[in-house]
């Protein structure tokens, strides 16, 4: 193959893995920007609903726009629940205290599944082929394509309600000052709620894609540590950086276990894009579209 | 009636300032003492003075962690790699350069401090989140290092053997001169720790954790304390890590993956943020959860389950009880069972009285 054609090869499959990284990374966002809490089990909501679907379309048989919509429904439950159980009595504490109780939450997920359904690898299937759309040099996998429509179109969706829907814009005022929003008569509690299960409507589509890319079992949620890179190079409160963080991600990924691999023998797929965060934090920490915070005594 | 201030009058700075104040207090600590040096280990069959080792390793890292978290306010999710750090330092020079243990042991200490200094440094310019997602990235690059620079980790496994430690030619080798072995470095850290926090340096800490911008402002060096903490916490890390790997006799990174570095974190929110016998607390407890969901499981899963289902069962659920215990802690005890002791104590101060 021409050097030319294995660098465009690479490139194009970083895109669209890119792609689907953001769709993972949107739920943190939505989560972060809404309720400036944050999600360490973000790969485990999408293992969960990778779960959830697994298992109502190989166990149960169901159809599957039912079986999608028993993930939605299952992951907007688990939303609401846990905001209401867990984060909302941790609102005001200090930071450490969120973070560790999501930790816990991944844990729990993380335990919890294997014991209800098997430990075993499933399989989710959907009626797309598996035969890579050949363009030229580029081999494209139709789920990932699919991965990368979804992902578009929620960043989309989600862009327009924040900048234009009166929801979105009383969540961004909740985002800017909790006292100042319920000052203006806005229910920072519901909005939270609300937050919450918006991030388990893009995990639950993010279940649908990864589960059926790699597979349903307990490394499914180990998509969560990608989630990382692309909040921190794209600014942790920003939906457009989402999409860049995720596709330099994805690109940087790709290209540097293409060229790499060979030399250090394997790995670097799961280390290139850290070094690059560090780096990031070093140089711009509050990401290429976050929004810097000015703190005052 | 252990705490009872009643009738105690002190009459110095020196008494007012001592690290137990109260008589009762002192006569305590001299009866723990008795009980950890001589009853325990003549008591106590190997399996359990086995089970006392691990916690003796463990609380000598959670007050480290401790010393970071609650006592500086920073987060580190490095934790597991710093360990690994010291124990890869230690275990190259003693296999080596034939470095002997004692030297080995500060050294591997020092070079986790170093680490971690580098590992924390972003720490001045971003916190929070950002922090633990930085040492987030620290832990899994020196995971990535260790396992793939076979100059670091030794070739096949990542395993290096090390030979027993030596005192006075005398080989450590059973898990009773282990016991004392590993004691002596507890109650070190533990008087390291009492003494710290209650110093100069301490006080700096924590006027960070309070409120890092009015702390520079009353004169408190942050980008020296925040580096400092850093480095202090992850000295106490690689001490950890050689105990564990002197105490394993291997040196493997499996054994400080991230998950050592969540336990850790654990067993301080558990016990207590920024309390030193919360750190203890915090270590038995993390330490014995799994050996009590073990026995449990063995004694009284067979009823329900078959054999099989049951030996499945347990890694699931000593995740989802691990989990639980830390959301429950942190949304219904925030202060951990430092706290529950401290109301314990609190009530029998004033007993039979009502206050």
């Amino acid at each position: 193959m021409l050097e030319w054609q294995f660098f465009l090869l690479l490139m194009s499959n970083g895109v669209l893995i890119g792609l689907m990284y953001s769709l993972i990374a949107l739920g943190f966002v939505l989560v972060y920007k809404a309720t400036d809490a944050i999600n360490f089990a973000q790969g485990e909501f999408v293992m969960t609903a990778g779960f959830v679907m697994a298992v109502a379309l190989t166990v149960y048989g169901a159809p599957l726009w039912v079986g999608v919509a028993i993930g939605v429904a299952g992951m907007v439950g688990l939303g609401f629940g846990l905001e209401r159980v867990m984060l909302r009595p941790l609102i005001g504490r200090p930071i450490v205290a969120v973070i560790m109780a999501t930790i816990g939450l991944a844990a729990v997920l993380r335990g919890a599944w294997p014991l209800l359904f098997g430990a075993e690898t499933r399989s989710l299937p959907l009626p797309i082929s598996d035969e890579p759309i050949i363009l030229g040099p580029l081999f494209i996998p139709p789920i990932q394509l699919l991965g990368a429509v979804v992902s578009l179109l929620f960043l989309a969706v989600f862009g327009w309600f924040f900048l234009k829907s009166r929801k979105g814009i009383a969540m961004r005022a909740v985002a800017d000052s909790q006292q100042v929003a319920m000052a203006m008569g806005i229910n920072v509690e519901r909005y939270f709620g609300l937050a919450w299960a918006m991030t388990g409507v893009v995990s639950a589509l993010g279940g649908l894609v990864w589960g059926n890319l790699l597979g349903v079992d307990v490394h499914l949620a180990l998509v969560g540590f990608k989630v990382f890179p692309v909040v921190i190079l794209g600014g942790l409160d920003s939906i457009p950086g989402a999409i860049v963080g995720g596709l330099i991600v994805g690109i940087v990924e790709n290209v540097a276990a293409g060229y790499l691999d060979p030399l250090v023998g394997g790995g670097t797929k799961d280390f290139a894009p850290y070094v690059l965060m560090i780096i990031a934090l070093m140089v711009r920490p509050y990401g290429i579209f976050g929004k810097q915070i000015i703190e005052r005594i | 009636m252990i705490h009872r201030e009643c009738g105690v009058l002190k009459t110095s700075y020196e008494a007012d300032m001592a690290l137990y104040p109260l008589p009762i207090a002192r006569w305590t600590v001299a009866a723990i003492a008795v009980v950890m040096f001589l009853v325990l280990p003549l008591a106590v069959h190997e399996y359990y003075l086995s089970i006392v080792n691990l916690i003796s390793i463990a609380v000598v890292g959670a007050l480290g962690l401790n010393i970071l978290v609650g006592y500086t306010g920073q987060i580190s999710i490095g934790h597991g790699a710093f360990m690994s750090v010291g124990a890869y330092t230690a275990a190259n020079l003693v296999v080596r350069l034939d470095f002997p243990f004692w030297l080995a042991l500060p050294l591997g200490g020092l070079m986790a401090a170093l680490v971690g200094a580098v590992v924390g440094s972003p720490s001045l310019r971003i916190k929070g989140l950002y922090l633990a997602i930085a040492t987030l990235a620290g832990q899994l690059i020196i995971e990535w290092l260790i396992n793939h620079v076979t100059w670091i980790s030794g070739g096949a496994q990542a395993t290096i053997q090390v030979p027993r430690p030596e005192l006075f030619g005398h080989t450590i080798s059973t898990q009773f001169e282990m016991y004392f072995f590993l004691l002596f470095f507890v109650v070190l850290a533990l008087v390291g720790t009492m003494n710290l926090v209650r110093s100069r340096v301490g006080r700096a800490f924590i006027a960070i954790r309070d409120h890092d911008i009015a702390a520079e402002i009353i004169g408190i060096n942050i980008f020296r304390y925040k580096l400092l903490a850093f480095a202090i916490s992850s000295f106490y890390a690689g001490v950890t890590g050689v105990l564990y790997t002197y105490y394993l006799g291997i040196a493997n990174y499996e054994q400080f993956q991230i998950t050592v570095s969540i336990d850790y974190l654990a067993m301080i929110i558990i016990g207590g943020l920024g309390s030193i016998l919360g750190s203890v607390f915090g270590a038995i407890f993390v330490t014995l959860l799994p050996i009590a969901i073990r026995l449990v499981m063995e004694a009284f899963g067979g009823l329900f389950f078959s054999q099989q289902a049951v030996l499945n069962f347990i890694p699931n659920l000593r995740l989802i009880l691990f989990g639980l215990l830390i959301i429950v802690f942190l949304v219904v005890e925030p202060e951990g069972l430092n706290r529950l002791w401290r109301n314990i104590r609190n009530y029998f101060r004033v007993w039979p009285f009502a206050y």
